[in-house]
């Protein structure tokens, strides 16, 4: 029998796996986009495991909106990218120092 | 167990395709990589019976969020080498930071904690059992305002995406009140003086 551990865990492996992949990749704009869609993408894990194993829909329902609101930030996200090249001909982090933080 | 069979089957390939989008070369293959990912963790969903969501996922992200992904990648002409540099020397930070995260989240949520002896498994539901009904009836129901500003979320998202890459240049031809105010009468009437000619 699987075990809510099991999805657990493989929601943690996911996790970490996207925080070393925004560590290894920080000057490339589009893979931290899709670094953070996979961290969504481990939390929604989570909420599905635990809405099955306690018999609950309202993790669903979370996920559910966690979804809207990442399409949302992806579409934002994405468009910022397109500006930001269309202006500075790069989407390289390091480039991007205009307001001296 | 066919059932712990196919949840190994997709985790593994879970765990492989997020391994390759954070460190393939190629954004594209990132890309198609996160679709594949995509896809697994659907399969995982079904497992947790929750149809009505993995296939929200297949469609909403792979067929919408993906291919906007992949769009705006083929789009910007990028330079890949430039991007990779630092790839080897944030590698062993990023290892050490990632490790010592998995052990800290694996001590909470290990089989110690939610093990079947913690958390027993749950009873499957019955064959005309709808998810997607359950969903809708939370949804609308008692999840009705928070629906409604998702749905605000979503047009506010569009307006600043579509606000954020319309080019500058106006094509309409609506007369503008602030420049016909600001006229003045040198910018339209000019005098010339014009010599008399005889008529001969």
């Amino acid at each position: 029998m699987l075990a809510l551990a099991d999805f657990l865990v493989i929601g943690a492996v996911l996790f970490c796996l996207s925080v070393a992949g925004i560590f290894i990749n920080r000057k490339n704009v589009i893979v931290l986009l899709m670094c953070i869609e996979l961290m969504l993408l481990a939390v929604n894990m989570n909420f599905i495991a635990f809405s099955h194993f306690n018999d609950d829909v309202a993790g669903q329902v979370f996920v559910f909106f966690i979804l809207t609101v990442a399409a949302a930030e992806a579409a934002i996200g994405l468009a910022i990218l397109v500006v930001l090249f269309r202006n500075r001909h790069s989407i390289n982090v390091e480039d991007l120092d205009m307001m001296k933080g | 167990m066919v059932e712990q069979l196919v949840f190994y089957v997709f985790a593994g390939f879970l765990i492989f395709a997020a391994a390759m989008v954070i460190t393939v070369r190629n954004p594209v293959h990132a890309a198609l990589f996160l679709v594949l990912a995509f896809f697994s963790s659907a399969g995982l969903w079904l497992l947790l019976e929750a149809e009505f969501l993995a296939i929200a996922l297949v469609l909403v992200y792979v067929g919408a969020v993906m291919v906007l992904f992949l769009f705006v990648v083929m789009m910007l002409d990028i330079n890949i080498a430039e991007l990779r540099e630092g790839f080897a020397r944030y590698l062993p930070v990023a290892a050490v930071v990632a490790l010592v995260m998995m052990i800290a989240i694996g001590t909470v949520v290990g089989p110690q904690n939610f093990g079947l002896d913690q958390v027993p498994a749950a009873a499957s539901h019955a064959a005309d059992y709808s998810n997607t009904r359950e969903l809708g009836l939370a949804l609308y129901g008692q999840y009705i305002w928070p629906f409604e500003i998702a749905a605000v979320v979503l047009l506010v998202a569009i307006i600043a995406a579509i606000a954020l890459t319309l080019r500058a240049t106006r094509q309409t031809k609506a007369p503008r009140p602030e420049r016909q105010v600001q006229v003045r009468r040198a910018d339209r009437v000019r005098l010339v003086k014009v010599e008399a000619e005889r008529q001969s």
